[in-house]
């Protein structure tokens, strides 16, 4: 008998309760956070994590023979294998630590790409980048005389698969494209991209910040060759990012930095390299914060991945339905929900972000306004900025109604400017 | 009073909807100038004709904020016929009006401009109010070497 179980919806206001900050006020009222794109709240559970590590347990890792340090050391290195399978690698060593995702691509651009990429090779990205994953490319094809090759986008804002089939060449060495656009909240079809690239021997490195707090990845059914992404996006702490990348990629990767722990063996002159992960992590790592990055994850795997992507999707619909009552406005990006991550950049007309964002504050309502980090595409689209709201799992739909009030208010200060 | 009716001043919204002296000038007389701020997007060009030691027209073409256009379009009503010396003296009483805690003794011709005070409270958003002023020395700094038989031309201003 086939059993049919339906998916269950997450209980935001349980959920909520786990986040301190949601209880802020803010001008007297309470505040509704939707920068989420930006960095999400974390719950009590991680910021418990940290304390717990300096309060009990506080010690350098790695090498040392006392009860903290072991403690501390595989507190942090079980982080590893957790995050393995979060992303669906198969091996921990395969998980690196860096500062954030801008890390871990500049870590790929200098170590693989100083090695790999030559002159006239192509770096093929798309056009909604964010800076992270476009001004490391930048500097490494001016070192190398290498060429930038930007893909097209359709008119809904997603990424067109026939510009890359254009695009791929015997001189294409890497696709850095992000899984989903920080502005435009597109969704980019990884096994697609993936499987072009493979077949024209063409690495691809994912740019996961904005994709993998909010969608499941699979990096081995994906076919990619890096993955990238931030954990203060997720729940987790500011200051850990991680790059994910195939052993046997990361293996014939030179080191970046030099210093403790990327080491094997060190004489006056020379030096062996540490076995991966560890040689691409010199000096002391951000141990806290990385042990309550652990924390995060295993706090989104006890809510489940597609339960977080179905409220999201929900979040988006409504949202755009909202957002389509409102006058004078324009919503950028894709319209379907399923093609979208909970992201929705707009702007009112006649005024301009920044003075929306204000506004709105006013409200307690928090959304960003500006370039968000994509000045290109903000010349694509002929824009000063945007206003952007971002959701996450805790975000409920009466958050979009007060933000949709607020909008109307602004209209109501601002008043009806023609451009 | 919330801050948003205080930072939206009618005075500042008149400023934002209906804005003085935008446009640009021409002649050989007239040097431009441009100002960025990257982080708002406010962008504009100051079109500044100085002579005999007055600034005999001055004109801006802006994109921007409400803040950015209408400390634009205020300082162009308060410098537009001044002479060098006091649009100096402008430019320092705004600067300390928009950067001090306390301002006492706002001159007279300073009552729309006062209005961007409610500002303050939001350093990012001072830089928005001071960019025309910033770009505006550095379109005197330049009349003032072009007299002297300089050709070097202007800098565009970032507030970055
Ligand atoms: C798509 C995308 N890539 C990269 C980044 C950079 O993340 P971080 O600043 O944590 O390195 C962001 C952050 O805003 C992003 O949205």
């Amino acid at each position: 008998m086939l059993v049919c179980r339906q998916m269950e919806a997450l209980d935001t206001a349980k959920i909520r309760q786990d986040f301190p900050v949601l209880q802020r006020m803010i001008n007297g009222k309470r505040l509704v956070y939707l920068d989420n794109a930006a960095t999400s709240q974390k719950p009590k559970q991680v910021i418990d994590a940290i304390s717990n590590y300096y309060s009990n347990y506080n010690a350098n890792i790695h090498r040392g023979i006392h009860t903290l340090s072991e403690e501390a050391t595989e507190a942090f290195e079980a982080v590893r294998p957790k995050l393995a399978s979060f992303i669906g690698a198969a091996d921990a060593r395969e998980i690196i630590f860096t500062r954030n995702a801008t890390e871990a691509i500049n870590l790929v651009a200098q170590s693989w790409g100083r090695q790999n990429i030559k002159e006239g090779d192509e770096i093929i990205l798309s056009p909604m980048e964010h800076h992270s994953n476009l001004v490391p490319w930048q500097m490494l094809a001016k070192e190398k005389n290498a060429r930038l090759v930007f893909l097209k986008l359709t008119e809904d804002g997603l990424l067109d698969i026939e510009s890359l089939k254009e695009a791929l060449n015997p001189k294409s060495k890497i696709i850095a494209v992000t899984q989903m656009s920080n502005v435009l909240g597109s969704i980019v079809p990884l096994e697609e991209v993936c499987a072009l690239a493979k077949s024209n021997g063409t690495l691809v490195l994912v740019d996961g910040a904005q994709g993998v707090p909010h969608i499941a990845i699979d990096v081995k059914k994906t076919g990619m060759d890096f993955l990238v992404f931030s954990m203060h996006k997720m729940c987790g702490p500011t200051g850990v990012g991680v790059l994910w990348g195939k052993a046997e990629l990361l293996e014939a990767m030179p080191p970046v930095m030099g210093g403790g722990d990327m080491i094997s063996m060190v004489w006056r002159d020379r030096y062996t390299p540490n076995q991966i992960p560890w040689k691409f992590e010199a000096g002391t790592p951000n141990i806290a914060d990385v042990i309550a990055s652990g924390v995060a994850i295993d706090y989104l795997n006890s809510i489940g991945m597609d339960r977080i992507r179905a409220h999201e999707i929900e979040l988006t619909d409504y949202a755009l339905k909202r957002f389509s009552e409102l006058k004078d406005v324009t919503v950028y990006g894709p319209k379907d929900p399923a093609l979208k991550g909970g992201v929705i950049s707009f702007n009112l007309k006649g005024l301009h972000p920044h003075d929306v964002g204000q506004v709105v504050n006013e409200d307690a309502v928090a959304i960003r306004v500006g370039h968000h980090c994509c000045q290109p595409l903000m010349r694509d689209l002929d824009l000063m900025g945007t206003a952007r709201a971002s959701f996450y799992i805790y975000t409920e739909k009466s958050e979009i109604d007060l933000l949709i009030d607020s909008l109307i208010n602004v209209q109501k200060v601002l008043g009806h400017v023609a451009l | 009073m919330s801050l948003s009716d205080e930072l939206y001043r009618e005075t500042i919204l008149d400023h934002y909807h209906n804005p003085r002296n935008q446009g640009t000038l021409e002649g050989d007389k007239v040097l431009s100038v441009e100002g960025v701020n990257p982080l708002c997007g406010d962008e504009l060009v100051l079109y500044l004709k100085v002579e005999n030691d007055k600034v005999v027209d001055l004109a801006i073409k802006s994109r921007g904020c409400s803040i950015n256009t209408a400390s634009c379009s205020m300082m162009t009503e308060a410098v537009k016929g001044q002479s060098l010396a006091q649009v100096e003296e402008m430019i320092e009483t705004f600067k300390n009006m928009m950067m001090k805690p306390e301002v006492q003794d706002i001159p007279e011709e300073f009552e729309d401009l006062e209005a961007l005070q409610g500002v303050k409270k939001y350093p990012v958003r001072i830089k928005c109010a001071l960019l025309p002023w910033n770009t505006l020395i550095e379109g005197l700094r330049c009349a003032e070497s072009r007299a002297s038989g300089s050709t070097e031309g202007p800098k565009t201003v970032s507030t970055e």
